[in-house]
């Protein structure tokens, strides 16, 4: 075959791409076909294709969609952990003229990797599957607004991961720190394929982003149940509100600067070049003005996980709810008036500096006065320390020095000394580990029983959350002290011996994590091994406040059999409280969605499509794409929407909850 | 900022005397660091602010932690002497104070960042080189122009006609105007016991203002990522007298290599852990061809003809710059001159060291700029 011939076939894609010299990689390959190997074998042997296909990949409940964006969180999370664990190891060792074990062209992929897979991938569907599983439920809905979309939001965040995970073993993935600044970012400077795996991965899964942005801002606003008034929301509904708002109006920025960015890349527009009238700070300006409003997206669901929790488990009202909900939205507004402290270093002028210096301290007013009211709903209460509290006041602890040293970095002359270095590094550790992961941790072992009907282990729960507290700040307390010392990020390679010491304590502190990680695996196994032990009948386990917990657990498809009617804040509280009876009798049958496998089929060809881009491979751009569209609108004429489950279905399942109550003496 | 080390107290047990070791050791890498204890005015101004702002901001963050502690040990479900007041989820004062209290502070921290950010501006000459001394209006900053080249950096001083790659020497006390731009990507000047870092960008020029009060060698590096040879982006600045920088600028000057264009452009190519070079003389409109990216001959300067003034980035695209992938020639993918990934047979992983591995930023210099400097070595 002629050269012409198969550049056309395979476009950019050789055998040189794929690393076979690099032993790190192909034993990586080596483990990873064979465990994918070993789980395919189960799932074949075990026959369980049909029951994940029919019950899983296709369901369109917002209850199963949210379980999975949380299985996919935790699986990148180990992808995105063992990242780091690769730069702790190097920056121990690469001391004294050695040069570590990772050279430039791979380190500088692992770092960059691990920012990607942990912020869209790890903690995105962290927080949408969060909200996707609770938000219906605490509202009194039977799902979200648009089932379908909602199925097809999660499996374009699956095309992104996907896209991601194979830049490992085909070809590479950017050079560029994790948001691909211009010019580095450009042809010129990253002419091979690791730019486009990062924008097409991007792309793909902020479509899911975006869509179910929409997808639960619709269902807040119009699926609420009878009575219950946008102030008498749960508070993590609340924040879900607010968060959505923030990604529908933060995402399409992304979406657009990305795409200005591949247009610079592949038909040589000038928006981001050096020359041509192009302007890389642009690039800055844009990628921070979503940048930003993305760091609340990820930290308000968590301030809403922990306001849940603090009231539940101190028995409380929470205190002050307005002045959280206030809290929110002004936090919302000002998440859009500070971009610019993320480059005050860039030759701003004093006045332009010292604005978006004094905007980001506002915004630690509301964030205090939440603070505040987590801390005046523990007075006078009776605090349950079960692990969902035990995070909660680890967070407070946490995060307010994280809070603390964000505001350092926005004052702009000390920001002159700390921009880039690992002061900067150990700042966002402190809010994102301490803030969002700590609430997501808080929130699996806080709903985790509504999801499966039995409560996490407590024994393995608390070494777990031992580890990661302790290993939290053994592994990011050195990096505050090395950013005073002088230090940046992303380096490979140190001269100054003096430097050695922080780094090791730091690796050790990764390591504190990752056996903290190993527990909290383990607390997953044995809690699913000892489900009757832990088992909970009542649906009501941590005696709740909000409507979750007045359904059985698991709830059934439906949710509800009867839309609950609203008369106060907590609503289950309050019915608990008048002593409501559980409606036993009447029952109808429910209308709800129809499974469908459009969402899975259309992301398949999405990551088909973002493939061929990224190597060129044009026919096959071509074919996918048209395949893409033509599938989309093949799926308009699917009229087999929607069923009814009949009445006499939901008359077994409810007389089972009735018995089950019974015998457990509720 | 407390150098003694901590005391044995009598009876302790050996956990808290490890305890309070760990916390000694902090307080001792937190204080005496180069950040916190710097050579220089600004610098020193910037650290002050830091200690300022912890300060202000301990007020509320002290109190927070206590009460969470407090409340969550007093309140626990076990002592039930503690008073329970299940319903109670509002107090207007209590409101007042929680949002009252942090927006005092933030007034107190806001003021102190206008003034601070204004009297600290980089682009601000130095009104004083240290407390209590004013800079006189005749005294005029030693100018350097500074260009962050892959992976280097090249220091041109216009005043005594000299440049040098990788050592930066500037007279103790006296004020040092940087002025700054960068040949591809960004990167940041830093030296952190001078000044806080500005951004070197490609086609701009920023500027920034600095001194050292104290003699001594004080590392400088790049402060923003910029590709496979960031990691040794690095040079010492050496801070010396008056009469020895003289010296050593007479020095530079012997060196018989001077800096021109054809010079600079085998420069400007990547490499990298390059040694400190001189130049003994040097082209003056060098650095305004390199803000104007028109150092490749036959380039419009986006300046345009004249060379000065600001330059403005709207000079239409030349032939070969910035092509998409689409107008490329097949054999053009994957080419740069800045490309990281090792060229030839690269062992990897599998011999990390191996100087293969780094053969993509095409580590030798032209001959004539290597012998020089290994000379400086």
């Amino acid at each position: 075959m002629s050269d012409d011939l198969i550049k056309t076939i395979f476009g950019r894609l050789t055998l040189e791409s794929f690393p076979i010299h690099e032993p790190i990689l192909v034993g990586t390959f080596i483990m990873v076909a064979i465990g994918g190997a070993a789980v395919l074998g189960a799932l074949t042997y075990f026959k369980l294709w049909g029951y994940l296909w029919k019950e899983w990949f296709t369901s369109v409940d917002h209850k199963k969609i949210g379980i999975m964006y949380i299985v996919l969180a935790l699986i990148m999370f180990l992808r995105g952990f063992a990242d780091a664990l690769m730069m702790r190891a190097q920056q121990a060792m690469a001391f004294g003229g050695s040069e570590g074990f990772l050279p430039a062209h791979h380190y500088d992929q692992v770092f960059t990797a691990h920012g990607v897979i942990m912020i869209f991938f790890v903690a995105m569907p962290f927080v949408t599957g969060l909200m996707n599983y609770v938000v219906p439920l605490q509202i009194g809905a039977r799902d979200v607004s648009f089932p379908f979309l909602n199925n097809f939001s999660f499996w374009m965040t699956v095309s992104g991961a996907v896209t991601v995970m194979m830049s490992l073993f085909v070809g590479e993935f950017a050079r560029t720190g994790w948001l691909a600044m211009a010019p580095l970012s450009g042809l010129d400077y990253s002419p091979d394929v690791g730019v486009d795996y990062y924008i097409w991965a991007l792309q793909i899964a902020g479509v899911g982003t975006l869509l179910s942005g929409v997808n639960l801002l619709a269902t807040i606003i119009k699926m609420r149940a009878p009575g219950m008034s946008l102030m008498q929301m749960p508070i993590f509904t609340w924040s879900a509100l607010v968060t959505n708002v923030l990604i529908v109006a933060a995402f399409p920025v992304l979406t657009a600067v990305l795409a200005m960015l591949s247009l610079d890349r592949y038909i040589g527009t000038n928006f981001f070049t050096n020359t041509g009238g192009g302007n890389p700070m642009m690039y800055v300006n844009m990628i921070w003005i979503w940048g930003h409003p993305e760091v609340y997206i990820l930290i308000l669901p968590a301030f809403g996980v922990f306001s849940e929790v603090v009231s539940t488990f101190s028995g409380k009202r929470l205190f002050g709810y307005t002045s959280m909900v206030y809290a929110l939205i002004v936090i919302c507004i000002l998440s859009y008036l500070v971009w610019l402290h993320h480059f005050f270093t860039m030759g701003s002028g004093a006045s332009v500096n010292s604005f978006f210096g004094i905007t980001t301290m506002i915004i630690s007013i509301p964030t205090g006065a939440k603070i505040f009211n987590w801390l005046f709903t523990m007075y006078r209460g009776r605090i349950r320390f079960e692990l969902p509290m035990m995070w909660a006041v680890a967070f407070m602890l946490t995060f307010v020095v994280g809070g603390m040293t964000g505001v350092m970095l926005a004052v702009p002359p000390a920001d002159f000394q700390f921009h880039n270095s690992l002061f900067l590094i150990a700042h966002f550790h402190n809010v994102i580990i301490g803030g969002v992961l700590f609430g997501m941790f808080a929130g699996v072992n806080y709903w985790w029983p509504k999801a499966f009907g039995f409560k996490l282990d407590r024994f393995w729960g608390t070494i777990s959350f031992w580890c990661w507290v302790v290993g939290f700040w053994v592994a990011f307390t050195p990096l505050y002290v090395l950013g005073l010392m002088g230090v940046t990020r992303r380096l490979r390679a140190f001269e100054d011996p003096s430097l050695q010491i922080w780094f090791v304590i730091a690796a050790i502190g990764a390591l504190i994590i990752a056996a903290g990680i190993g527990a909290m695996l383990m607390q997953f196994y044995v809690s699913i091994r000892d489900r009757e032990k832990l088992r909970d009948v009542t649906g009501d386990p941590w005696n709740g406040r909000t409507l979750e917990w007045a359904t059985s657990s698991p709830p059934p498809a439906y949710n509800f059999a009867f839309t609950p009617v609203v008369h106060d804040l907590d609503a289950w509280h309050d019915m608990k409280s008048k002593k409501a009876e559980r409606p036993t009798t009447g029952f109808r049958a429910i209308h709800m969605p129809k499974n469908t496998g459009a969402g899975i089929i259309l992301a398949g060809l999405s990551t088909v499509f973002g493939v061929a881009m990224i190597w060129y491979i044009w026919w096959l751009a071509a074919l996918s794409f048209v395949a893409l569209i033509a599938t989309a609108i093949g799926h308009t004429f699917n009229y087999d929407r929607d069923f009814h489950i009949p009445a006499e279905d939901v008359v077994n399942s409810e007389d089972a909850r009735t018995r089950a109550l019974q015998s457990a003496g509720v | 900022m407390n150098r003694r080390p901590a005391r044995r107290a009598p009876g302790r047990t050996p956990f808290v005397r490890h305890l309070a070791a760990a916390a000694a050791l902090l307080a001792l890498g937190g204080c005496d660091t180069v950040v916190m204890n710097p050579a220089g005015d600004v610098a020193v101004q910037q650290s002050h602010l830091i200690v300022w702002s912890v300060v202000l901001m301990l007020l509320i963050i002290i109190p927070v932690m206590a009460l969470t502690v407090v409340f969550a040990w007093r309140y626990r479900e076990q002592n039930t002497e503690a008073s329970y007041e299940p319903d109670w989820d509002h107090s207007t004062g209590l409101e007042l104070v929680i949002w009252a209290a942090p927006l005092l502070i933030i007034i107190a921290l806001g003021a102190l960042t206008w003034v601070g950010t204004h009297t600290l501006d980089p682009y601000r000459p130095l009104a004083r080189t240290a407390p209590g001394k004013p800079v006189a209006a005749t005294q005029k900053p030693l100018e350097v122009q500074v260009v962050s080249l892959d992976w280097k950096w090249l220091f041109i001083y216009p005043e005594q006609g000299v440049a040098t790659v990788n050592e930066l020497v500037v007279p103790v006390d006296r004020p040092v105007k940087f002025t700054m731009t960068s040949s591809s990507v960004m990167n940041a000047l830093w030296i952190p016991s001078m000044a806080g870092m500005i951004y070197t960008m490609p086609g701009m020029e920023t500027v920034l203002h600095g001194v050292l009060n104290r003699t001594g060698r004080f590392e400088g590096r790049s402060g923003n990522y910029s590709g496979a040879g960031f990691s040794h982006m690095t040079f010492w600045t050496h801070s010396v007298t008056p009469a020895r920088f003289d010296q050593w600028v007479a020095g530079v000057k012997r060196n018989r290599w001077q800096l021109d264009l054809g010079t600079y452009r085998k420069l400007e190519k990547p490499s990298e852990k390059v040694r400190p070079i001189g130049f003994g003389a040097i082209d003056r409109s060098l650095f305004p061809r390199i803000v104007g990216m028109c150092v490749n001959p036959g380039t419009t300067c986006m300046q345009g003809m004249s060379h000065a003034g600001p330059a403005v980035n709207d000079r239409p695209q030349a032939p070969g710059e910035a092509e998409g992938a689409l107008t490329r020639d097949p054999s053009q993918k994957g080419e740069s001159p800045h490309i990281s990934a090792p060229k030839g047979n690269a062992p990897g992983a599998a011999q990390p060291g191996a100087e293969d591995n780094r053969n993509m930023t095409q580590l030798d210099l032209p001959a004539p700029l290597r012998a020089t400097a290994s000379k400086e070595a």
